[in-house]
C-alpha cells in the first residue's frame, strides 16, 4: 500500500494540472477537535459573564424556569455552540480557526473554495454524519471512502484538502544561494537549519547539524568534537555557494 | 548521472529558485483578488502571467526537485492561483443574494413536481389518521401523549394558558428550533433512499389527522383551527417543501441515472441546498407567530388568519424569488 497522500487532481488550460493533496481522517479529527474546543469555551465563556451579571455577581447556576434570563443566558451560549460551523464556514468561506490550525481548508472539486450554498450542505448533513454518537457515520464513512469524505462532503461536493504555509519564499530564496554544491532538497535543509539555527536548543543545533554533514559528506565529513560556533561554520561552509 | 548533468539541474534548480519572489508576488496578487480587495484590469492580467509563470516553474520542479519544500510551495501558489482565476471573488452580501434570488426559485421550480407528492402523502396521512381515531378512539395513545390527551377530555387544549408558564419569547425559540430540526431531519433523511423522509410526512400527517379526530370528539375542533391557523398555514408548507427536497434527494439516489449514484445525490443535495436555509428563515418567523400571536386569546380569528393567509403569501413570494428584484435582474 501507498503511504502517498490521495490527490486531487483538476485540469488545467496551461496543461499542468492543480494537485491537491487530501487531508485525512487524522488532520480532520484534529480540527474538529481545535474547534470544538474553541466553540465550547466561547459559549461557556457567555454563559458564565451573562450569568454573573444577570445574576448580580451572585451565582452560576442556571437560571430557574424559563424567564428573561433563561433568553439572554443560556440560548445564545446553545447558539454558539450548535451554530458555530455553519456561521463561521460561511463568513470565513470553508476556514474555521480549527482548520487553519490543522493547515486544511474545505475546496471544491475544481479546487475553488466552495459558495454559501455548498458550504450550508455540509453542515445541515451533520445530523446525520453525527449519528450515532461521536460523529460514528460521519468516522466510518471518512475511514471506507478514498477521499475521506464524511456524508455531507458527498453531498456538497467538497473535500478537505492540505493548506501549504505561504511563509517560505525567504528559505527558498536561501536555498537558491545554495544549491550550488547541494542537491535542491540539501540545500532547503542547509537554509532551514540556518534561518532557524538560533531558535533551537544546542543539543539540537549540533545533532540537526551532524545528521546534514554525515548524509551529505558521508565519510569525509569532519564530525569532531566542536562548540555550537564550530558546528555551524561547518554547515555554512557546506552550504556555500560555489 | 553523469557530473555535467547532476551540475546542469542544480544550476537550473538555482535558477528556479531564484523566482521565489515573483512566486510570492503572484501568491500575494491571488490573495488580493480572491479577497475581493482588487478589481483592476492590468492587475488581472499581471495574474493570468502569474498563472503562466507557475505553471511553468511547477513542471519544471516536479521534474528537478519531487520531493523539495519547493515543489510543495509551487503546488500552493499555482493551486491557489487557478482557483482565482476560474472563480469570481467571494463577497458575502452578494452570495447570499444570489443563493436567495437566483438559486433558491430555481431549485423551488425544480422541486414543484415533489412539493406536489410529498403535499399528497401529508394530506393522505393526515386522513388516515383522522379515520382512525375517529374510527378507533382508542388509538389516539399512539399519537398524543397522556397529558395531552386528558386535557382534551377536561375540555381544554393544551395550548390554554400557555403564556402564564413560558413567556412567548421562550415558546417561540423552543417551537422554531424543533421545527427547524424536524424540517432538516425530513430533507437529510431522504439520505436513506427517500424512506426517512415518508417517515417524518407520515408521522407528522397521522398526528395532526389524529389530533384533529380527538379534538372534535370533544367541541375543541374549532378552538385548534384558531390556533394553528396563524402560524400552521406556513409550518406545513415548509415541512411539505423540506419534504420534497428530501424526495429528491431519495429518488437521486434510487435512480441515479448515467451519472452515477454518488454524482447524482451530490447534484440533487447541491440544488436543494438553498431551500433549507429558506425552511429554516421561514420557520424562525412561523415560530414567532406561534409564541406571540397564537396561544394569545385577545386575537381574533380574522386577525389569525389574515396573518396565517399573509405569511403564506410572503412565503410563496419569497420561494419564488419576487423578494429580489436586483438578483432577478442580475439573472
Amino acid at each position: 500500500m501507498s503511504s502517498a497522500p490521495q490527490q486531487l487532481s483538476v485540469a488545467s488550460v496551461t496543461g499542468i494540472e492543480v494537485a491537491l493533496p487530501v487531508a485525512g481522517p487524522g488532520a480532520r479529527s484534529l480540527a474538529f477537535i481545535i474547534d470544538w474546543h474553541i466553540r465550547l469555551v466561547l459559549a461557556l465563556a457567555w454563559y458564565v459573564v451573562a450569568q454573573l451579571v444577570a445574576s448580580g455577581g451572585r451565582s452560576l447556576l442556571a437560571p430557574a424556569g424559563y424567564g428573561q434570563a433563561w433568553f439572554g443566558v443560556v440560548l445564545p451560549a446553545l447558539a454558539i455552540y450548535f451554530l458555530y460551523h455553519p456561521i463561521v464556514e460561511v463568513a470565513l468561506r470553508g476556514h474555521t480557526p480549527g482548520k487553519r490550525s490543522a493547515g486544511i481548508r474545505v475546496v471544491t472539486r475544481s479546487g475553488a473554495a466552495p459558495g454559501a450554498g455548498p458550504l450550508l450542505v455540509r453542515n445541515v448533513f451533520r445530523l446525520i454524519d453525527c449519528l450515532p454518537v461521536a460523529y460514528g457515520v460521519g468516522l466510518t464513512l471518512m475511514l471506507l471512502t478514498r477521499e475521506s469524505l464524511r456524508c455531507g462532503d458527498m453531498a456538497a461536493g467538497t473535500l478537505l484538502v492540505y493548506q501549504r504555509g505561504t511563509d517560505d519564499a525567504e528559505l527558498l530564496r536561501n536555498a537558491a544561494q545554495r544549491v550550488g554544491k547541494l542537491d535542491t532538497v540539501g540545500a532547503e535543509i542547509a537554509a532551514d537549519l540556518l534561518q532557524r539555527w538560533p531558535a533551537l536548543v544546542p543539543e539540537a543545533r549540533i545533532r540537526l547539524a551532524r545528521q546534514l554533514l554525515q548524509h551529505y559528506l558521508g565519510a569525509e565529513a569532519d564530525i569532531s568534537e566542536g562548540d555550537e560556533l564550530e558546528w555551524r561554520s561547518r554547515v555554512e561552509r557546506l552550504a556555500r555557494p560555489e | 548521472m553523469s557530473v555535467v548533468q547532476a551540475a546542469r539541474e542544480r544550476a537550473l534548480a538555482a535558477a528556479l529558485l531564484a523566482r521565489a519572489d515573483e512566486w510570492q508576488a503572484a501568491e500575494r496578487r491571488a490573495r488580493s483578488f480572491d479577497h475581493g480587495r482588487s478589481d483592476d484590469a492590468a492587475e488581472a492580467a499581471r495574474l493570468a502571467d502569474d498563472y503562466r509563470l507557475l505553471a511553468h516553474d511547477l513542471a519544471r520542479a516536479r521534474v528537478l526537485m519531487p520531493a523539495s519544500r519547493t515543489r510543495v510551495y509551487l503546488e500552493h501558489a499555482y493551486g491557489h492561483t487557478h482557483a482565482t482565476l476560474h472563480h469570481g471573488a467571494w463577497h458575502l452580501g452578494s452570495t447570499l443574494q444570489r443563493l436567495l434570488g437566483v438559486e433558491l426559485p430555481a431549485a423551488v421550480r425544480w422541486l414543484a413536481p415533489y412539493l406536489a407528492w410529498t403535499t399528497l402523502i401529508f394530506v393522505l396521512s393526515a386522513m388516515a389518521g383522522y379515520a382512525l381515531v375517529h374510527r378507533y378512539p382508542e388509538l389516539i395513545a399512539l399519537f398524543a401523549s397522556p397529558d395531552t390527551i386528558a386535557s382534551v377530555e377536561r375540555g381544554e387544549l393544551w395550548t390554554q394558558g400557555i403564556l402564564n408558564v413560558v413567556p412567548s419569547s421562550i415558546l417561540s425559540v423552543q417551537l422554531f428550533t424543533n421545527n427547524i430540526v424536524v424540517s432538516l431531519s425530513a430533507y437529510c433523511l431522504g439520505f436513506l433512499f427517500g424512506l426517512g423522509t415518508l417517515y417524518i410526512l407520515g408521522l407528522n400527517g397521522l398526528m395532526l389527522g389524529a389530533i384533529f379526530a380527538l379534538v372534535e370528539r370533544h367541541g375543541l375542533a374549532t378552538a385548534l383551527f384558531r390556533f394553528i391557523v396563524a402560524h400552521g398555514c406556513v409550518e406545513l408548507s415548509v415541512l411539505c417543501l423540506s419534504g420534497a427536497a428530501g424526495a429528491a434527494i431519495g429518488e437521486a439516489l434510487i435512480r441515479p441515472g448515467a451519472a452515477g449514484r454518488l454524482e447524482s445525490f451530490r447534484a440533487a443535495a447541491l440544488r436543494t441546498g438553498p431551500v433549507l436555509l429558506a425552511c429554516a428563515l421561514l420557520l424562525v418567523g412561523s415560530g414567532l407567530i406561534e409564541g406571540f400571536v397564537s396561544p394569545d386569546p385577545r386575537f381574533p380569528l380574522t386577525v389569525r388568519i389574515v396573518i396565517g393567509v399573509g405569511y403564506w403569501c410572503l412565503m410563496v413570494a419569497f420561494l419564488s424569488g419576487r423578494l429580489w428584484p436586483a438578483a432577478r435582474r442580475g439573472a
